[in-house]
């Protein structure tokens, strides 16, 4: 795809421990792009978050990209130099945290914050750099913004701080937002309004979106693509209304059988058996094999790789040409 | 914010008569204070009619509000064994224990904040582990110790600085300073080393943990997230959250750098209020030791004051809830 904003290929993210090298994204490909809503789903330790900073060059040391290149409108980004990188931070690739409250310095205000932000990036002087923040703060939602900007954020509630979060990711308006579990840390009445803010703002400002979250109903409210991710490989990628109605991978069926529905009516819900592989004892083939109810000798001993099958990739053996009848 | 300071001052002024109340206590009954000040052959009458002259008869409330207002008024007996008023003594002594100490905290900050923050952002570096080091010379080595040792080599060895005294001071009315002349100057240097340096130490120690708990937050990488410069985030976001601690604990060790500065000026027989003070103690000379436990009282209660106000123009979640209080 030439075509794709933001270009992942074969991520390789790596810690190295005590215990020896840990993989927490291991050969992870995908494409977002211009405009598109891409979702990341997956458990706990997936390497979904890992991913995310990787592509905005925060990985915290020791951790570090140990292969493969992730590039951003045609130019790579995963070997820039510090500085260079920075000036990509922010002004091409904006980043949402999961949590609103601690996301803002509790010292500044948010007007100073805003404006900080935007005169690193854009040639503009204080009243400007503060006019621009008004609008942004008013896009995003926040009532009397030209009074509340002055404001500190322990002044604004967690849905408000969000949106105040939002609209500094957004302050150089980027070409692609990284947001980062944007509404886990919220209560439930405010999570879709969240959504909405972001998903308004970037379709206002032609803004991508990579939106990670382990939440399958957010994703199927907001995202046109899913990226599912398991013990830090994908799984399966696709368009959300395929993924969702016809899930390939028995990961993601077991994922979308977990999820409630009001059409059918059943007692249980079902569930994945065993729990994700720890970084440190994935299994040798696929890292499904264990729990996989579907798993086959093959399984055990080859590892899968990301291939298109019926307009989507699946990483399964199953859809593989070699599959024993 | 002018209820948060009436409300701090009233607060000062509960602690000021506690003290004072101690004060008094030691004056009033420990000894009689008419055998301290008569000779062996005054009669049993002169005795009694020098009792009636103190006011040693009155009701003991009435004596203590006579003790307060006399103190609050500057007049605070007269000492034992100069035969002099307790507060020109101390008036004579004060100005070279406020320029030592003073000096003092200046040395402590001005090498402890930037060694702090050098050693929290630069953790791998041969000169941060060789600061770490010296730290931890200075907090385990007594005062004393350093100031003979400091005597030894920069004053008997070398033979660059003075080992006792204050040099050369000239005389700004009641004030005398040692700032104005260079022996004065030369001579503050020693003492102020000596005395300043387990603070400095502290301090250093104090702000790298700081410094590295916020570098971890969320806010910083937030910060990072968005581009700024590394300059912004260290000083302009990190080094600002990690003061709010640091001032605290400051605040109190400037308050212990006058206390503990009698160890000082002995070692470098300067002629302070700590060295009037050990007099004092070995000549049981009670007005002196109940003015200088009321004047250090004084100092720690103003000290705490400036903190305070420090903290509310640092943190801004104080000042709003103390302007709401």
């Amino acid at each position: 795809m030439s075509d794709a904003l933001l270009s992942v290929r074969d991520l390789v993210v790596e810690f190295p421990t005590r215990k020896g090298i840990l993989t927490a994204v291991d050969r992870v490909s995908f494409d977002i792009a211009r405009g598109e809503v891409l979702g990341v789903v997956g458990e706990s330790g997936a390497g979904k978050s890992m991913t995310g900073s990787a592509i905005i060059g925060l990985i915290e040391p020791p951790g570090h990209i140990a292969g493969g290149t992730i590039s951003i409108a045609g130019q790579r980004i995963d070997n820039l130099p510090y500085e260079a990188m920075r000036r990509v931070r922010g002004k091409r690739i904006g980043m949402v945290f999961q949590d609103p409250l601690t996301s803002l310095n509790p010292i500044y205000t948010i007007a100073e914050q805003l404006i900080e932000t935007i005169r690193t990036h854009m040639d503009l002087n204080e009243r400007q750099a503060r006019d621009r923040a008004i609008g942004l703060l008013d896009q995003v939602g926040i009532p009397a913004a030209s009074r509340r900007i002055d404001d500190y954020p322990h002044q604004f509630s967690g849905g408000m701080r969000q949106r105040v979060v939002i609209a500094l990711a957004l302050c150089v308006e980027p070409e692609l937002i990284i947001a980062d579990e944007p509404t886990t840390a919220l209560d439930v009445s405010v999570q879709s309004q969240i959504i909405d803010v972001l998903k308004r703002m970037c379709a206002d400002h032609g803004t991508a979106i990579m939106l990670i979250t382990h939440d399958m109903g957010v994703i199927a409210e907001a995202a046109d693509r899913v990226v599912v991710m398991y013990a830090g490989r994908v799984a399966e990628i696709g368009a959300v209304r395929d993924v969702i109605k016809d899930a390939k991978h028995p990961y993601t069926k077991g994922l979308m059988g977990s999820i409630p529905t009001l059409m059918q009516d059943s007692d249980r819900l079902t569930q994945i058996p065993g729990t994700m592989p720890r970084l440190t004892d994935i299994p040798p083939g696929c890292a499904f094999s264990k729990r996989c109810p579907e798993a086959f000798d093959r399984c055990f001993v080859e590892q899968p790789d990301c291939r298109p099958y019926q307009g989507r990739d699946v990483a399964c053996l199953l859809y593989d040409e070699g599959k024993p009848q | 914010m002018l209820a948060f300071i009436i409300r701090r001052l009233v607060q000062s002024v509960v602690v000021m008569l506690v003290v004072s109340l101690i004060a008094f206590v030691m004056f009033r009954f420990i000894g009689d204070p008419v055998d301290q000040m008569v000779g062996l052959e005054t009669t049993v009458q002169e005795r009694e009619l020098l009792r009636q002259q103190l006011g040693l008869n009155d009701p003991l409330p009435l004596q203590f509000w006579h003790f307060v207002s006399n103190a609050a008024q500057g007049d605070l007996g007269i000492s034992y064994q100069f035969k002099r008023p307790v507060a020109d003594l101390i008036g004579s002594r004060l100005p070279a224990t406020l320029e030592l100490s003073f000096v003092s905290a200046l040395f402590a900050l001005l090498m402890g904040i930037p060694m702090g923050v050098y050693t929290a952002l630069n953790r791998e570096s041969v000169l941060s582990k060789l600061f770490l080091t010296i730290s931890l010379i200075g907090i385990s080595l007594p005062t004393f110790l350093i100031g003979i040792l400091l005597i030894f080599v920069f004053s008997v060895y070398l033979q660059w600085l003075p080992s006792f005294g204050r040099g050369k001071v000239v005389d700004l009315g009641w004030w005398s300073t040692g700032f104005l002349t260079v022996s004065g100057l030369k001579a503050l240097i020693l003492p102020s080393i000596t005395l300043g340096l387990f603070q400095m130490t502290l301090i250093m120690r104090l702000v790298r943990s700081e410094m590295m708990e916020v570098l971890r937050t969320d806010f910083i990488k937030f910060a990072r997230a968005r581009g700024l410069t590394n300059r912004a985030i260290n000083f302009g976001h990190a080094l600002k959250n990690t003061m709010i601690p640091v001032i605290t604990i400051t605040g109190l060790q400037m308050g212990a750098i006058i206390a503990f500065a009698i160890i000082t000026e002995t070692v470098f027989q300067w002629p302070g209020m700590g060295l009037l003070f050990l007099q004092a103690v070995q000549n049981v000379d009670i007005p002196i030791m109940a003015a200088y436990l009321l004047l250090i009282a004084l100092l720690f209660v103003i000290i705490n004051l400036i903190v305070d106000l420090l903290y509310v123009m640092v943190d801004p979640r104080i000042r709003i809830e103390g302007a709401e209080a």
